[in-house]
């Protein structure tokens, strides 16, 4: 595509109709709770767009963001992003390799300094200086600092990137931390999930693109649209939690009447995200749908927040040996203390001054 | 950040309160037996251990021995009382947490039952402030401690309350808050009149089996 060509004119080539197009802008619309004449609005904004220029850095990560991104469904409405923007560097996806892919990278980032989105995946090791992943021979650390530096706004994508993730699971070897941890002066937004929503990526760009900001944001830094609710309040299972009735194994008759999955460690209740109503591949269900228990992967610190087949109410350390503990160390002072009281009592007795009764009758 | 929040009140929170608890409670009921009982030389006219057996479980019921007290401070403190262990005891959640630390569980209660158990047990705190506040002699026997205890008492039932209802607040942030409010009831239960969740049975035994020693009809 031409740089200074716009989506409308870029669609028109590509044989893709009006109609399919105002389809995916209505669909953006009401997946970021927007009025309903908006859809006209980023219609309008989307054909007139020219393409901002895109860095994609993968970082500590495992590449499921962007196959969640690119293999979401196909065809696939998601894959329109692709065609908005000017995708300049992505590891995974770009042709070029090695000096060539490096090259690309910096020619963007000169170009459109001060302009251009930078989308991050993955954590970013910082123990050791930052030694426990590099590209082309430079730390995680050092080129997202340098493309932050230039950047207009940041979307760390994946729950790596927005809180630490997996690799800042306990006992974290590599010092993993957020985008958020380490830049300071830019616009960050988090799109989390393990991985997130790919509709979520697109809404979101969609949204910087027609609007030219970044959407209204939670105290973690994300989007309200896609995160301002729980899994718990929207799950079509929660009239089953209302009631009280659970499933106790995942093969039971609760299992088998679709009841709810609290009890089998569903985390849905602290959860925020929307895969209940935006749903997977192509809207064709979400992992409670399948039978199984949300593992909250849109939070922070999910991975170390005990087993995912731990019911909420259990505790998420060993209580019980700290109570047998406690029952000792209670015991052996009890014990001690009492035999301290029974030892001056039976002083107080023995050194008492005795009363015979002579003494009374006052010999 | 409430995510932490949470995970340090399952976590290490509870096992802090858990090890407070079980250590001033063992302390506290070892050291009372601990004192021991000085031998009555006197010639039993009775059985102590069915004297005091029989005072544990008859005082557990509303007689018209114990309303001479007052009526209404003994009816609405039953029914706080109960209504406080069916929502502790039969609440499928309640269930979950019993299981994972103790290995074994039981028949949750239907949600229905655990919600009108929760209300009048709420209702009973509630009436039994005011009736504390009203009520002049209550009044002048009441001080800190009574006003702690109540508090303490009254918020892992209304945080509990609050959390089946998701009322006011997210789920997350009222589970946060009903876990922390039973941590700070478990750590100050020993070192108060809360203690008497253990004491009581001992102090019935303890006037029963007097009792029963001397004969006396229980």
């Amino acid at each position: 595509m031409k740089e200074h060509e716009t989506l409308e004119q870029r669609l028109q080539e590509q044989g893709v109709s009006r109609r399919s197009f105002l389809k995916f802008c209505a669909a953006m619309a009401t997946m970021m709770a927007l009025p309903p004449g908006s859809a006209s609005a980023i219609a309008a904004a989307l054909a007139k767009v020219k393409r901002p220029s895109v860095i994609w850095l993968s970082f500590q990560e495992c590449t499921g963001c962007t196959e969640s991104l690119t293999r979401s469904h196909s065809p696939t409405l998601e894959s329109l992003i692709f065609d908005m923007i000017s995708l300049d560097y992505h590891h995974t996806l770009q042709a070029a390799s090695g000096f060539a892919a490096e090259q690309a990278r910096e020619d963007a980032m000169k170009e459109f300094h001060g302009k251009y989105l930078l989308l991050v995946d993955g954590s970013i090791p910082i123990k050791d200086g930052g030694v426990y992943s590099t590209i082309a021979g430079r730390t995680n650390l050092d080129m997202l600092q340098e493309a932050a530096a230039g950047a207009a706004a940041i979307v760390a994508v994946g729950s790596c990137a927005a809180f630490g993730g997996l690799p800042n699971a306990q006992p974290n070897p590599t010092g993993a931390v957020a985008v958020s941890d380490l830049i300071k002066s830019k616009p960050i937004i988090n799109i989390s999930g393990c991985p997130p929503i790919p509709a979520v990526i697109t809404g979101v760009l969609a949204h910087y693109l027609t609007f030219g900001a970044l959407p209204a944001l939670d105290d973690q830094g994300r989007p309200k649209a896609f995160y301002g609710e729980t899994i718990h309040d929207r799950c079509y299972r929660r009239p089953f939690y209302d009631q009280g009735k659970f499933a106790k194994t995942f093969d039971d008759e609760g299992a088998r009447n679709g009841w709810c999955l609290y009890e089998l460690g569903c985390k849905g209740p602290t959860t925020h995200n929307a895969c209940a109503t935006t749903k997977w591949n192509g809207g064709a269900g979400f992992p409670i749908e399948a039978g199984h228990g949300c593992l909250g992967c849109s939070e922070p610190k999910f991975w170390d927040a005990g087993s995912f087949y731990t019911p909420l109410p259990a505790p998420a350390a060993d209580v019980t040996s700290a109570a047998k503990a406690a029952a000792v160390v209670g015991a052996v002072a009890a014990v001690t203390v009492g035999a301290i009281d029974r030892g001056k009592k039976t002083l107080a007795q023995q050194s008492r001054e005795k009363i015979t009764v002579e003494d009374l009758k006052g010999n | 950040m409430e995510q932490e929040m949470l995970l340090w009140v399952r976590g290490t929170g509870l096992q802090i309160a858990t090890a407070v608890f079980v250590i001033g409670m063992v302390y506290r009921m070892l050291h009372i037996f601990m004192l021991g009982r000085k031998k009555s030389l006197a010639e039993a006219r009775g059985s102590e251990w069915s004297g005091g057996f029989r005072t544990m479980w008859k005082r557990s019921f509303v007689t018209t021995k114990l309303s001479a007290r007052g009526n209404f401070t003994v009816i609405a403190g039953l029914i706080f009382h109960l209504g406080f262990f069916v929502t502790f005891l039969f609440l499928s959640q309640h269930i979950d947490l019993i299981r994972a630390v103790l290995g074994f569980g039981w028949p949750a209660m239907p949600r229905g039952v655990i919600d009108i158990a929760a209300v009048l047990s709420i209702g009973a705190m509630i009436a039994l402030l005011v009736h504390r506040f009203i009520d002049p002699v209550k009044r002048m026997l009441s001080d800190f401690q009574d006003y702690l205890t109540w508090t303490l008492s009254f918020l892992p039932l209304l945080t509990g309350f609050m959390l089946l209802r998701e009322i006011g607040f997210e789920y997350i942030t009222l589970l946060t808050l009903h876990i922390a409010s039973v941590e700070l009831l478990l750590v100050i239960a020993p070192f108060t009149k809360l203690a008497h969740m253990f004491s009581t049975f001992i102090a019935r035994w303890y006037n029963g089996a007097v009792n029963g020693f001397k004969g006396i009809e229980i």
